[in-house]
């Protein structure tokens, strides 16, 4: 079985198809696409891929890219394996139950693709610093939470290097393809941070969360799900059934029994029917019922771009796909703007040459003054050691009066240093900029 | 269309390597926008806004005086708390004073619709104050969120009118007892 001539002929079958795409030309290639051998070898040996989630999506993925003949893969996830997740999450089975999805996905991954090395990271994409990410020539993200997407698209976006004349360093782009999935519904979307859209470019095509108005819960509820916001938002505050310093938690079978219950009591008031433990999980944590084939279908979506984009072997989609299978199945790509006043990736970045002796002052009044700026009454804030600092804000007044000290301290002193960044918000611009310090001793003779 | 770098170009450095070392941890979106709201916050005279650390402005009280309406001569303060998904999701308010109000329950709870079902990106710190300002100047009893007083006000303008200035003033209505907020 294991002869050297079988094995070779096995390796050989298992990636003919996948040499066609590599290894001949064709109209859809990428124009800078030069087919060869090494394609193959740099998709299997070099290129560094970063799966974010383990979930619906994240197995998929993991598979589909090692499938493809992606080795060096890394996936992150911080959540434990549920029993409602194994109908879909098919690199879970019952005994892993409880386990980190991360490990146990990769543990299956490796054992069954011979030749992969995929790495598991069981914590928060929070807990992973710039150094890790910018190992990554390609991030996928199969996420559920818009929150999640908007920090990794800050963490890419903050990787990017510009040259002096603003152009962007484009080696130090990471594509991240990003996929979702809400019941039959998904998209899959190609973003290149500072290049095309971004999350935060196209942060209002997110439907808002589903609420319901106060006063609907509070007085005149008709649904069952009246009945369960009611309980979470007003009851639960009231009550604090576990003290209160504990937050309701979605998680907690505990407190999910005690807001069914007490939702039930409500909704027997006021004669509704169909408070169930289900729904009530439900409402609490927002679920939309996923669907496997949703999931697969955007996932080999996804896959599909990352392989483009490792190989060049295909023009990448432009940009955005949806896929709605809710009704029939339909699917559209269009191409979603970057937004030139983008809070995330226009890069508003300029460079302010200043004495590193000058005063907050000099700065306040230099935005105001110089014709380069312009502003009315800039609000300067700063990040240092990631916490944020105020420096110094006119337009309110408690904060005015609390950093006007501020303004006659040197920079130094308020521990800003070269190359800092400072944030400046002022009505004269769309939005708040960043303006790096650049150090620099005007005066050369001033010890004389 | 975009010419794409060639990723096999590039070599990735290792883990922990420290290229573009010193950079700084860049503030996140809703910080910077944030940021923008409230340099452009232009407060009507009645309002006042009070940051207990002037460096966290995620964390901020509002101070209602309102100069007309049911409620004049007292003080209200609201507590902002920013989230890290603004402005895709509202900041929560909640009301600190106690309050006789139609649409202020006696936890806090405000209706107001763009707290909730009706908020937008596009909208800011400063449209949430005027929508605030509004509930004084014109209580709406039909969203009632303290039902007893959203009645009142429909059936017994005179007596909800006693009734809110006894409140204000420090006192009972019905069984509910109130702090004295008059400025």
């Amino acid at each position: 079985m294991t002869s050297e001539s079988q094995t070779a002929d096995y390796q050989n079958r298992r990636w003919q198809h996948i040499r066609k795409l590599l290894e001949r030309s064709g109209p859809f290639c990428h124009p800078d696409f030069e087919a060869s051998a090494e394609i193959l070898n740099f998709i299997m040996n070099c290129c560094k891929v970063l799966i974010v989630g383990a979930g619906g999506l994240g197995c998929e993925l993991l598979k589909d890219l090692a499938l493809m003949g992606f080795k060096k893969l890394h996936i992150v996830d911080m959540d434990t394996i549920e029993l409602s997740n194994l109908n879909r999450q098919f690199l879970f089975r019952r005994n892993d139950i409880g386990l980190p999805k991360a490990k146990c996905a990769v543990e299956f991954v490796n054992k069954r693709v011979p030749g992969c090395e995929a790495v598991a990271h069981h914590c928060a994409i929070q807990d992973l610093d710039e150094d890790f990410y910018r190992q990554f020539h390609i991030v996928v993200c199969g996420l559920d939470s818009i929150i999640a997407r908007r920090w990794l698209n800050g963490m890419l976006v903050s990787l990017l290097q510009y040259n002096d004349d603003r152009s962007l360093d484009q080696s130090s782009v990471i594509p991240m393809v990003d996929g979702g999935t809400e019941g039959f519904k998904g998209n899959a979307r190609v973003i290149l941070p500072g290049m095309s859209a971004c999350i935060e470019c196209t942060l209002d095509l997110y439907p808002p969360q589903k609420t319901f108005p106060l006063c609907t819960i509070a007085n005149t509820p008709r649904l069952p799900e009246h009945c369960i916001e009611y309980v979470k938002v007003i009851q639960w505050a009231k009550e604090n059934p576990w003290g209160s310093s504990t937050t309701l938690d979605g998680d907690d079978p505990q407190h999910v029994v005690w807001v069914y219950e007490k939702a039930q009591e409500r909704a027997m008031k006021h004669g509704i029917a169909n408070v169930t433990y289900r729904l009530t999980q439900g409402v609490l944590k927002n679920i939309i019922p996923a669907v496997a084939s949703t999931n697969a279908a955007i996932a080999a979506a996804c896959a599909t771009e990352v392989f483009k984009l490792a190989s060049s072997c295909c023009v990448n989609m432009n940009n955005y796909m949806v896929l709605n299978m809710a009704d029939g199945v339909y699917t559209y790509t269009f191409s979603a703007e970057k937004r030139p006043d983008c809070v995330a990736c226009c890069n508003s970045t300029r460079v302010m040459k200043i004495d590193p002796d000058a005063t907050l002052q000099y700065i306040y009044t230099k935005l105001c003054e110089d014709q380069a700026y312009l502003m009315k009454s800039p609000g300067i804030t700063t990040v240092i050691n990631g916490c944020n600092k105020t420096l110094y804000m006119s337009s309110i007044k408690s904060i005015e009066e609390r950093t006007k000290d501020n303004l006659k301290k040197k920079l130094t002193d308020l521990g800003l240093f070269n190359g800092a960044d400072i944030l400046v918000a002022d009505v004269t611009t769309p939005n708040t900029i960043t303006i790096k310090l650049k150090f620099e001793t005007l005066d050369v003779d001033m010890t004389k | 269309m975009i010419k794409l770098f060639s990723l096999k170009q590039q070599k990735k450095d290792e883990e922990g390597s420290t290229r573009g070392g010193g950079s700084q941890k860049k503030a996140s979106a809703a910080q910077l926008r944030i940021t923008k709201d409230l340099n452009e916050l232009n407060l009507p005279k009645t309002c006042n806004t009070e940051f207990p650390d002037p460096d966290d402005l995620l964390n901020f009280k509002l101070i209602i005086c309102p100069d007309e309406g049911f409620y004049r001569g007292g003080k209200f303060v609201f507590s902002f708390k920013v989230g890290p998904n603004y402005p895709h999701e509202p900041p929560k308010v909640k009301c600190e004073t106690a309050v006789y109000h139609p649409n202020i329950d006696l936890e806090g709870n405000v209706c107001l619709n763009i707290l909730r079902e009706d908020w937008k990106p596009v909208l800011t710190v400063n449209s949430i104050v005027y929508g605030l300002q509004y509930l004084f100047l014109e209580p709406n009893p039909e969203d009632p969120l303290n039902k007893e007083a959203a009645d009142e006000l429909q059936s017994n303008r005179r007596l909800f009118e006693q009734h809110v200035q006894r409140a204000m003033r420090g006192g009972y209505v019905g069984t509910s007892y109130f702090e004295r907020c008059l400025k």
